[in-house]
């Protein structure tokens, strides 16, 4: 192991800004207002913590002319890969404070510890980005789920608060341990947790007579990693997490928790497991057909709104599985472009459904958005055009996005698990316009809740739906920069 | 004559940019004067295409008033390309025209939400132009995926009492067919540059350009093309629709509001068909070949099941709708004939149906408007009391049935000719639906309008107004003019004909145009059929 160098640590600034930046906000929670006091203040000083620590990735980006590199006795890797991640869960988690103020506001909830559990989440979510030893990436998870855990019960006068808030911990504490014991059958076996040198004795070890560990060893890390992007079978705490966290978290938890996850699961598979490619395509084709046909057939008689999009989430991970699965430049560049649609389609959907929010659980049932499009026909078109995306039709995203996932699994000699895709994205389609029906279809009642006037969530949704437009109508940029992105990266050329 | 002016864009964009100002109408009355305004101004804008058209252009010419290929996505080689031939002008006319029928029969039809109901007509209208002019594969298929949407709120919001149901069924099933067409398209791209499933690429750059996997197709491997051809088949074929997949066709006809069931039946229905023609045919020339018997069978499954069907109706519109299903299975059976004649009557059936089953809904229309109902035995001795009316219905029959001078009489017989040039006793099943269609056309039409009337309620219906007889003489004088002189239909259709039959077929082409005789000849170019491509005169 090469002797750490400690000037290297001047690559970790934005990591170590945003950590920095958490803590001082949970030391000044102390100092002054009571519960709910603070909240202008906190999200601000979130906003601008979160706003220079992209500033900072952005410097030392250019100080390394994007180029990859290998630091901290080659365990922290920055690259292009993970570049993009980070400014999208950087965005995310920005996005997600506009989400969470009115939430703050009429909970009367402590402002302070919840942005600066976000902001340690989002430390944590970095370091996963950019781990390249599976200890790295595990303590990165850790960091990212302890501080989740306690978001999805930060409603903590509501029952279901509680509920998804315990049922995530013990699953997840069970995952973390799943895949903490799939590190220690690798490490074991090969005597490695750093990545590249892990591809390179896999072939050696499968083979030997440590081969039954080795297998042992990937499988329960698959399994973990599945359980963080909520895949079928593992995806048992979602709905309930999903309905019971309060719903910026959830917005959250589907678009930056997943996204983080996407990135471990993407890094491990293609670097650490390279050798075993073969091998684990086809758990992830297995994986990613259960996914789309669960999450899509469940979520198709579901009533609950959070809950149809937690399990509309659970398909979703299916569709960007497909483009893990296709191993090659295409399905890498599908993954990541596909999750920036997702985020912002996610993140628009669930910021309507806040706005429709009333004593905490309204706007919840499909029913809420009876003649929505008569009350607010702005916000109703914007919902509708977020449905649009997630079903895949264009001009949205989540179109083009979509379109590039099945490409790569058909390029690459999937094309059953892309036709159950495809046709399962067609059934999609149904649970959907549900809301559309009650939207445009049905007229309102005297108990349907009139949204919100608030004006900052109000834009974010608009910035949403128009950076959903934009990606399905100009969406060549961005399909550009994630091609570079993956091309100053080794994930393809181990 | 449109050299520098990207006429196809305006035209296509036109009623999406002249939808945004709705947005700020207030006053029902405006908005449909605006509305109809604008349909009207995109259809005298594409008149002048039908006089600028070079009928004699093949090659480089064939598509023409192009413009593009632009880059629109260079990242994964999408271009914005627009171009015509003669079979795609024909379909934007009729477009842009229907276009203008619609909105102007909807101004008594709908009473509420008619902000929504406009703007909608209006996307659609983008929608459907975008369709026709795409040569680039993405873009269509982005065009081709657009449209349902409005047409799912068209049904949705101002149709019948099963609106709901009808919509998403609507919606469910054309979305399902196309995600597979997706996949089809997507092999071909695969199959152009880099490769797929095994089957080595042809390396050329990415490209989604019509044009490009015309030139192509032939060479694919007959069991990648026999699977894209399936992929494509099914997306097409709902839309059609072709029998098994038409039972959506029904509900949406019954459950839409009058103009609804005119863009549906005028327009959608001739976007299967279209896409055989375009896609189908030409880029998997083999796998058509292989699957001719199947296609045929189809078709003729279709001609007759919907002519039996319709014949036990009770509901006008319901019939029209069943009778869809059958004519669009002789426009099947006549593109699948794959000669000359099959194909123009084909292409020139397509019109046809446009024409006539839109006037028929229109028809439908207009006494659902003053009775609330469309049971058949709700009327009868209707000719008292509506002669105009009566007079035009009667035309419209006569046309659809194909009796000569009209234009039904035109494709059907060309059809027929095709048919039988190709296997004999396909022309006889067909000439079936043909007695068929004349039996429940002229059932109902004897029902509805002769006879005593009996219903009390029929009394004082009053006769076309003015404005409805003016949106009815378009179609009327059209249907004649295709009946008594269609040369000028047939001769804007020549070259693209000639391209087609190139494709699949290079025996069948016309001698002056084979010089670019694609690699893969068909084998199965057996049947010794003249190349009259000016057949039906």
């Amino acid at each position: 192991m090469p002797p750490v160098d400690f000037t290297e640590f001047f690559y970790l600034a934005p990591e170590i800004l945003l950590a920095g930046a958490g803590l001082l906000l949970l030391l000044i929670g102390t100092l002054g207002g009571g519960i709910g006091g603070g909240n202008r203040l906190a999200s601000v000083f979130t906003l601008l913590s979160l706003g220079l620590t992209a500033i900072a990735l952005l410097l030392v980006g250019q100080s390394l002319a994007w180029e990859r590199k290998l630091i901290l006795a080659d365990t922290f890797v920055l690259d292009g890969f993970s570049f993009y991640w980070k400014m999208l869960l950087l965005m995310a988690t920005g996005f997600t404070v506009f989400l969470s103020y009115r939430f703050i506001e009429e909970g009367r909830y402590r402002a302070t510890e919840y942005y600066s559990l976000l902001l340690l989440a989002t430390a944590g979510m970095m370091f996963m980005a950019s781990g390249y030893s599976l200890l790295t990436i595990w303590i990165g998870l850790e960091t990212m789920a302890l501080a989740s855990y306690i978001l999805a019960g930060y409603f903590k006068r509501e029952v279901r608060s509680n509920e998804a808030a315990l049922k995530y911990f013990i699953l997840g504490a069970l995952s973390s341990g799943i895949l903490l014991y799939g590190i220690s059958l690798l490490y074991g076996a090969t005597g490695t947790v750093q990545l590249a040198t892990l591809a390179e004795r896999l072939p050696a070890a499968a083979s030997g007579e440590m081969g039954n560990l080795v297998v042992l060893g990937w499988i329960l890390l698959a399994a973990g990693l599945f359980f963080k992007v909520s895949a079928v079978p593992f995806h048992i705490w979602t709905p309930d997490v999903y309905v019971g966290a309060p719903t910026p978290i959830t917005a959250w938890l589907a678009v930056a928790s997943k996204g983080a996850s996407f990135a471990i699961l993407v890094r491990i598979l293609y670097e650490g497991l390279w050798p075993l490619a073969v091998d684990w395509q086809w758990i992830v084709a297995i994986v990613a057909s259960a996914s789309m046909i669960w999450g899509n057939l469940a979520a198709l008689t579901q009533d609950n709104v959070k809950r149809m999009l937690a399990y509309s989430s659970i398909a979703h991970a299916g569709y960007v599985l497909l483009g893990v699965l296709a191993v090659s430049r295409v399905g890498l560049w599908s993954v990541i472009f596909y999750m920036l649609a997702y985020t912002f389609i996610t993140l628009g959907a669930f910021g309507t459904v806040i706005l429709l929010e009333r004593r905490e659980y309204a706007g919840e049932v499909a029913s809420d958005y009876a003649g929505l499009s008569k009350r607010a026909p702005l916000l109703a078109a914007m919902m509708l055009f977020f449905m649009l995306a997630l079903t895949g039709i264009p001009p949205t995203g989540g179109f083009v996005g979509k379109v590039y996932l099945f490409a790569a699994a058909v390029q690459a000699g999937w094309t059953w698990v892309a036709v159950i895709g495809v046709l399962t994205s067609a059934v999609s389609l149904y649970y959907y316009f549900r809301l559309v029906v009650f939207m445009y279809l049905k007229d309102s009642t005297s108990v349907t809740p009139v949204p919100l006037q608030a004006r900052a969530l109000v834009a974010i949704i608009t910035i949403c739906a128009l950076a959903t437009l934009v990606l399905g109508i100009l969406p060549g940029p961005f399909i550009a920069f994630a091609q570079q992105s993956i091309d100053a990266t080794h994930l393809l050329q181990p | 004559m449109f050299e520098n002016i990207p006429i196809l864009s305006i035209l296509c964009y036109l009623p999406l940019f002249g939808a945004i100002p709705i947005l700020w109408m207030r006053d029902p009355a405006t908005i449909r004067k605006y509305a109809t305004g604008v349909v009207m101004v995109d259809f005298l804008l594409s008149l002048p295409l039908w006089f600028a058209f070079d009928r004699n252009g093949r090659g480089e010419n064939l598509f023409q008033f192009q413009e593009g290929p632009f880059e629109w996505i260079p990242a994964i080689g999408v271009n914005y390309h627009f171009g015509i031939d003669g079979m795609a002008l024909l379909l934007v006319l009729l477009t842009t025209l229907l276009g203008v029928l619609a909105v102007v029969s909807s101004w008594s039809a709908i009473e509420h939400r008619e902000k929504e109901y406009y703007i909608f007509m209006l996307l659609l209208q983008t929608g459907m132009l975008g369709v026709f002019m795409a040569m680039d594969f993405f873009l269509f298929y982005v065009f081709w995926e657009v449209m349902l949407v409005p047409m799912y709120f068209l049904i949705g919001i101002w149709g019948g009492a099963r609106k709901l149901y009808a919509a998403i069924k609507f919606f469910l099933y054309t979305l399902a067919g196309s995600v597979l067409m997706l996949l089809g398209i997507l092999a071909v791209y695969f199959y152009n540059s880099t490769g797929l499933l095994g089957y080595e690429g042809l390396g050329n750059p990415q490209t989604f350009s019509v044009l490009k996997f015309h030139e192509i197709g032939a060479s694919m491997p007959a069991e990648l093309q026999f699977w894209v051809f399936l992929a494509f088949f099914v997306g097409f074929a709902i839309k059609v629709p072709m029998f098994p997949f038409h039972t959506w066709l029904p509900d949406a006809h019954v459950e839409a509001p009058t103009a609804g069931s005119v863009i549906l039946a005028g327009v959608l229905l001739k976007m299967g068909t279209y896409g055989f023609i375009r896609f189908s045919i030409p880029i998997l020339p083999d796998a058509t070949v292989e699957l001719l018997p199947w296609m045929a069978g189809l078709s003729i499954v279709g001609i007759v099941y919907g002519g039996l069907v319709a014949m036990a109706q009770k509901d006008m519109k319901k019939l029209v709708a069943y009778s869809s299903v059958s004519h669009m299975g002789f426009v099947m059976l006549g593109l699948f004939a794959l000669n000359g004649p099959g194909l123009n009557g084909g292409i020139i059936q397509m019109i046809n149906h446009g024409l006539s089953t839109g006037a028929l809904f229109l028809l439908v229309g207009i006494v659902y408007e003053r009775r609330h109902t469309r049971a058949i035995a709700e009327y009868g001795g209707i000719s008292a009391v509506m002669p105009i009316y009566a007079t035009i219905f009667l035309i419209i029959t006569m046309s659809s049935i194909g009796l000569p001078a009209l234009n039904g009489f035109i494709g059907e017989f060309t059809i027929l000719v095709g048919a039988f040039n190709r296997t004999w006793w396909w022309a006889v099943f067909a000439a079936l639906g043909i007695v068929l269609g004349a039996a429940y056309m002229l059932w109902m039409y004897q029902r509805v309008f002769f006879g005593p009337i009996t219903n009390s309620e029929n009394k004082n219906l009053k006769d076309l107004s003015g404005r409805e007889l003016g949106y009815l003489l378009p179609l009327v004088i059209l249907c004649f003019w295709i009946g008594l002189y269609p040369k000028p239909f047939f001769e804007i259709i020549k070259e693209p004909v000639a391209y087609i039959l190139e494709k699949v077929d290079p025996s069948l082409a016309p001698p002056q145009v084979a010089g670019t005789v694609p690699a893969a000849a068909s084998t199965a170019a057996t049947a010794a059929t003249a190349a009259d491509t000016s057949a039906g005169e």
